[in-house]
């Protein structure tokens, strides 16, 4: 699904984002990527969906090898994965329900299967009720389920999360972090970047830790620890 | 597609202070074009009637038999630069001097013997109108056995084969120059334009919409700018016109084809900055 094979990342200005990093992920795996702010969790990501070029080493995501993937190729990867971020990055002049169907009318949906497509994911998120409403009318919680809906609503093959809780309060962070489980459990891959070890250390999931650009620790393949991720 | 207009006619309800803000910027870039197409559109009008007058007069020797003139008036009528060739016999020159030198009136009354001679004035096609292809003209009517002698006014034809050259320097430079300004003043806009919405496009291109579906509502919504912008710089060139034709001198206006040609150039040159820029 997702692997990395020894990548390495060089920083425009110099200096590596990340150092020989492999790991592998597997269809329906739910997956926390940890580590502290600068460690190189959101390069990890932006690899994944090809914002930015790998250095070396080899990234293959859904069958995509990330190296000779051509600009034109990378929508097609995109529409492939669900992208959520710590941001929310909704369109503040679209309501919730016109932000969640502008995901599918960009790849060209047939425009009467749209707005079924768009209520059914705003239901899985909760949020039915609100899908008239503009994002400064919702809540911080609110608002990420609108992102995650508007990530869903391709029906993508793995979920990434950028901090997704990283601007919620504790209540939001927990209904987020349960949609989040949810949607694996119904066999989306998720990997979520996070520097909240209360969240890590609630649930049975994988975990990732990186440091410095360095992957340090790996649930999968490494012995378990008492204190998951030391940070 | 109607996506596409959609949201093309979005971003104009969304923005509408930075979409007029783009359209009359543009308009007013296309207006100085605009301009000076119209200085160029006159200057060309008044070289054109001043080479109207542009005429090669062979005078033909006392006593040429009608028939030789005739056919000699046939055989130039027949060159590629002749328009028209015609035949001003003795009696009709003197008429019209007759008429046309009322001062000399009474001395031409007087005269016993009528002392112009016949001619053939020879009137050149428009593009043959200048110094090189009347003397080429000129040259050939002095080969005919009965012209006795041929008159153009040849500082005068070279005099205004110079001023044309000028006038197609000058426009070409100060018209090539108006123009690239334009392009960069559109150019700047419709920056403007992208960069308002550069949040939009990053989240557009995260949901994995294509470059082309991205760049299409911009371009339309750049030929529609430009459109805008060309036919209110077009107004506004029409109402510089009606001024100066009130209280300057009498002007002349672009034809329909040339004021297509402004709104075009509008069109053409928002869209070509927004491929740019998007």
């Amino acid at each position: 699904m997702i692997k990395f094979t020894n990548v390495f990342k060089a920083f425009p200005k110099g200096g590596l984002a990340l150092k020989d990093v492999s790991f592998h992920i597997a269809k329906g795996e739910f997956v926390f990527l940890t580590g502290h702010s600068g460690a190189g969790k959101s390069t990890v990501l932006r690899l994944i969906f090809a914002e930015e070029p790998v250095t070396s080493g080899e990234v293959r995501v859904s069958g995509f090898g990330l190296a000779e993937l051509r600009r034109r190729d990378v929508p097609m990867l995109r529409r492939r994965l669900g992208i959520v971020f710590q941001d929310f990055r909704l369109l503040e002049d679209r309501t919730a329900e016109e932000n969640v169907a502008f995901a599918l009318e960009v790849t060209g949906a047939r425009r009467s299967s749209i707005a079924a497509r768009v209520m059914r994911v705003l239901t899985q998120v909760g949020l039915a009720a609100k899908a008239g409403a503009y994002p400064r009318e919702l809540s911080g919680g609110e608002q990420q389920r609108v992102a995650i809906a508007r990530a869903l609503v391709n029906e993508p093959t793995v979920l990434l999360a950028d901090e997704p809780t990283g601007n919620l309060d504790e209540r939001a962070t927990r209904g987020v972090f349960q949609l989040l489980r949810d949607i694996n459990a119904s066999g989306t891959a998720v990997l979520m970047a996070t520097h909240d070890l209360d969240l890590v250390r609630q649930a049975p999931y994988r975990v990732i830790e990186l440091q410095e650009g360095a992957l340090v620790y790996d649930s999968a393949v490494d012995e378990p620890r008492d204190q998951a991720a030391s940070p | 597609m109607n996506l596409t207009i959609r949201e093309a006619l979005l971003a104009f309800r969304r923005a509408p202070l930075l979409s007029t803000l783009s359209v009359t910027t543009i308009a007013f870039s296309l207006f100085v074009v605009g301009l000076f197409g119209l200085v160029a559109v006159n200057l060309q009008d008044a070289l054109r009637g001043v080479a109207e007058r542009v005429e090669i007069v062979a005078y033909l020797l006392p006593g040429t038999p009608i028939e030789a003139i005739t056919l000699g008036e046939k055989d130039i009528e027949a060159f590629p630069e002749v328009q028209a060739a015609t035949y001003v016999s003795e009696d009709s020159a003197l008429a019209r001097a007759r008429s046309e030198l009322v001062e000399f009136r009474d001395v031409l009354q007087e005269l016993e013997r009528n002392p112009l001679p016949a001619s053939i004035e020879v009137k050149l096609k428009p593009r043959f109108r200048n110094a090189e292809h009347v003397n080429e003209v000129a040259d050939r009517l002095r080969g005919f056995g009965f012209v006795d002698d041929v008159r153009f006014g040849r500082d005068w034809v070279e005099k205004l084969d110079r001023l044309r050259q000028i006038a197609a320097a000058v426009g070409l430079v100060v018209g090539a120059a108006f123009a690239v300004v334009a392009i960069i003043i559109i150019g700047t806009t419709i920056r403007m334009a992208v960069l308002q919405r550069s949040r939009e496009i990053a989240i557009m291109r995260l949901v994995g919409a294509t470059d082309g579906f991205i760049r299409r509502p911009f371009l339309l919504q750049g030929a529609i700018k430009g459109m805008l912008g060309g036919l209110v710089a077009i107004g506004l060139s029409f109402g510089a016109y009606l001024l100066i034709n009130r209280w300057l001198i009498h002007a002349a206006f672009f034809s329909r084809l040339q004021a297509l040609a402004v709104v075009g150039f509008g069109s053409a040159a928002s869209v070509g900055r927004h491929l740019r820029r998007v």
